[in-house]
């Protein structure tokens, strides 16, 4: 790449009538995206981030109250974790283009497809947690109930997190450049929605550790999510704008008043629980969708990609123009 | 971006060509100096490969109605209009006229050359069957695969539609076909490469714009190519993908542009997404453990501070 870097920004207005460009400082073909959008529905893949989190993050809230003898909200969370798994797998079977290959998801293992580690990671969730679910329900087997209700917590964190490695590895834009903090989001956000549906479902005599927990993913999403946006630059406006700017700003509200209203008002009564648990469980639907969303709008617009690869090229070029002065071999030729 | 960007290292996959060639590697060197825009390659890969129709649409922005590369589109031939002078001895001319932003394009050809330096850049692009394919490193069903040609390639049978390979591609290659939902790409003709011969496209190009080879041999090859035509005064040759350094690792299909790779409607710094997965996983996995921590913690929390808060009492395990 020897020309000015420049001119291609001077040769973008002379381009033809009809381009539509954005006003950044970039050039394109026409303003055609440069990566191809999967036909994934909104329904389908932000849902199965949301019910893969509330599954995964549920199960330690089950395990949690199980531990500390707090058996209706055990139970409750089990029997979430177990329909959320169901329906996540569920959207992900109807987003197929072809819903009789879903067995061959599990036909290879391929470490370097976190879709291919997922299928297998559901593959062993999914069956803990029913096992758990059902004994509880039932009534039977309390050995092997409690066993697979901590496997099933073992593995929830896992569950809740590794959707953000699924959209992180990608050439998205808004997914890719946030992989650092991506899976905190995730994780908070998961906690905001178990957390959510225990207020919801359990008894309010039991609730104290679900308000905290609550409190705590609330927290851990707000502030990863803010340290996101930091690093993405230019890139974070895909979060702040459109569709998706609107639904990370209905998360935002609705997650922080759940969060507090559920810590303040959760212990006194079961309106106010479920409530604030409902306002919790929005927010997190809110947040997956406003990922996808923000992902979607970085592929359909070039200036995502472009912008971002010359500011790494230039910085790059830079770099490497230092490292020739340090040597003393003079600065290389404009 | 604060990334190990500077040293793109390669995307230490079980998938990259050296571990599964059986033959010497192949791909096209793409001179779009010499390409005319004909669409013969559009056309011969249709054919031969037996792609549907998908859209016939006059897009009114230029002489290119096919737009970009898709599932049924496995060659397209871009078509970029510009007032700038190809050759550098123009380019003196060129400024002394002055600025000619927001110039209509229409009124200057129908000013002649005389007056101004009009220039069409066309174009064909292709899958760059990446050394390191992000495609192919994220397909979760082995669908995509490397054959023995060093090429990528998908298994109509194995694909389920997930969809996962069409934005991992950084250059928009791939893409699902609608109303099937699988993906579906340029194969660089795998079923004629079996039978020693030239891809369709290679073949009916009339220029030899598109040339298909050994790798090496095409690397050489363009690299004389771009030395030529640096010599002959068109300083804004430069060749793209065919590094062996950059963020996939070189494309087995690189081209030779004439101005920046995004007027072409091609990522300036691609970088296969995969080279990131090791970090990916330990970010989760903090997250994993933050979340267990923190959960763990509200509970000990909510033991210390007030217990159930009910009759049920404290921690008894039935
Ligand atoms: S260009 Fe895209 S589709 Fe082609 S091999 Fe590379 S990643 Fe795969
Ligand atoms: S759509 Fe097909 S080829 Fe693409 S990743 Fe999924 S299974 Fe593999």
């Amino acid at each position: 790449m020897t020309a000015a870097p420049d001119g291609g920004r001077r040769r973008r207005k002379r381009r033809g009538e009809r381009t539509v460009v954005p006003d950044a400082e970039f050039t394109s073909y026409y303003g055609k995206p440069i990566l191809n959008t999967p036909e994934w529905k909104p329904l389908d893949i932000g849902g199965y981030f949301f019910l893969g989190g509330l599954a995964g993050a549920g199960s330690l809230l089950a395990a949690g109250a199980r531990l500390t003898g707090r058996p209706a909200t055990a139970r409750a969370m089990k029997v979430s974790s177990t329909v959320a798994i169901a329906a996540s797998t569920a959207a992900l079977i109807h987003d197929l283009g072809r819903p009789a290959r879903f067995v061959n998801m599990l036909r290879v293992i391929k470490p370097t497809s976190p879709m291919s580690t997922g299928s297998w990671l559901l593959a062993a969730y999914g069956p803990l947690t029913g096992a758990a679910a059902v004994c509880d329900v039932a009534g039977v087997l309390p050995r092997a109930g409690d066993a697979a209700t901590v496997g099933a917590a073992l593995l929830g964190p896992a569950v809740a997190t590794y959707t953000a490695v699924l959209a992180a590895d990608t050439a998205v834009p808004a997914w890719h450049e946030g992989y650092r903090e991506l899976p905190f989001v995730f994780a908070g956000s998961a906690s905001a929605a178990a957390a959510g549906t225990a207020l919801l479902a359990g008894p309010v005599r039991e609730n104290r550790p679900t308000r905290y927990a609550a409190l705590f993913g609330a927290g851990l999403e707000a502030v990863a999510r803010r340290r996101m946006e930091s690093r993405l630059g230019m890139i974070a406006e895909a979060y702040r704008t459109g569709l998706a700017g609107r639904l990370m700003r209905s998360a935002e509200v609705l997650t922080a008043a759940g969060a507090l209203g559920g810590a303040l008002l959760g212990g006194r009564g079961r309106p106010l629980a479920a409530l604030s648990g409902a306002a919790l469980v929005a927010g997190s639907a809110c947040t997956r969708l406003g990922v996808f969303h923000a992902g979607k709008a970085t592929m359909a617009d070039p200036k995502y990609s472009v912008v971002p690869q010359r500011e790494r090229l230039r910085a790059r070029r830079e770099a490497a123009a230092a490292v020739d002065q340090g040597r003393g071999s003079g600065p290389p030729a404009a | 971006m604060t990334h190990s960007h500077d040293a793109p290292g390669p995307a230490r996959t079980a998938t990259t060509p050296d571990t599964a060639t059986a033959t010497e590697r192949v791909g096209f060197f793409t001179d779009t100096s010499v390409c005319i825009g004909c669409k013969a390659c559009e056309v011969a890969c249709k054919e031969w490969n037996a792609i549907p129709e998908d859209g016939m649409e006059l897009t009114g922005m230029s002489y290119d109605n096919t737009q970009g590369l898709g599932a049924s589109t496995w060659r397209h031939v871009a078509f970029i209009e510009q007032s700038k002078p190809l050759v550098e001895r123009a380019e003196q001319q060129h400024q002394a006229e002055g600025e000619q932003e927001g110039a209509d394009v229409f009124a200057l050809a129908a000013q002649g050359s005389g007056s101004s330096e009009l220039r069409w850049l066309m174009s064909s692009d292709v899958c760059k069957h990446c050394t390191h394919a992000a495609c192919l490193d994220v397909c979760p069903t082995g669908s995509l695969f490397r054959t023995e040609f060093g090429t990528v390639v998908v298994q109509e049978d194995i694909c389920n539609g997930c969809g996962y390979c069409v934005p991992a591609c950084p250059y928009g290659v791939i893409e699902q076909r609608p109303h099937d939902g699988r993906a579906f790409k340029c194969t660089l003709c795998y079923d004629r490469l079996g039978e020693g011969q030239t891809p369709a496209c290679a073949k009916a190009c009339p220029t030899e714009s598109i040339q298909f080879g050994p790798l090496e041999e095409l690397r050489e090859r363009a690299a004389a190519r771009v030395e030529q035509l640096h010599r002959a005064g068109v300083p804004d040759a430069r060749l793209y993908g065919h590094d062996p350094d950059d963020g996939v690792g070189g494309d087995g299909a690189f081209f030779l542009l004439l101005d920046e790779p995004e007027v072409y409607g091609l990522p300036p710094d691609p970088v296969v997404t995969t080279r990131d997965l090791p970090a990916m996983w330990k970010r989760a996995g903090a997250a994993a453990l933050t979340l267990l921590g923190g959960l763990a913690a509200v509970f000990a929390a909510g033991e210390a501070i007030g217990g159930p808060s009910g009759p049920n009492g404290r921690r008894h395990l039935r």
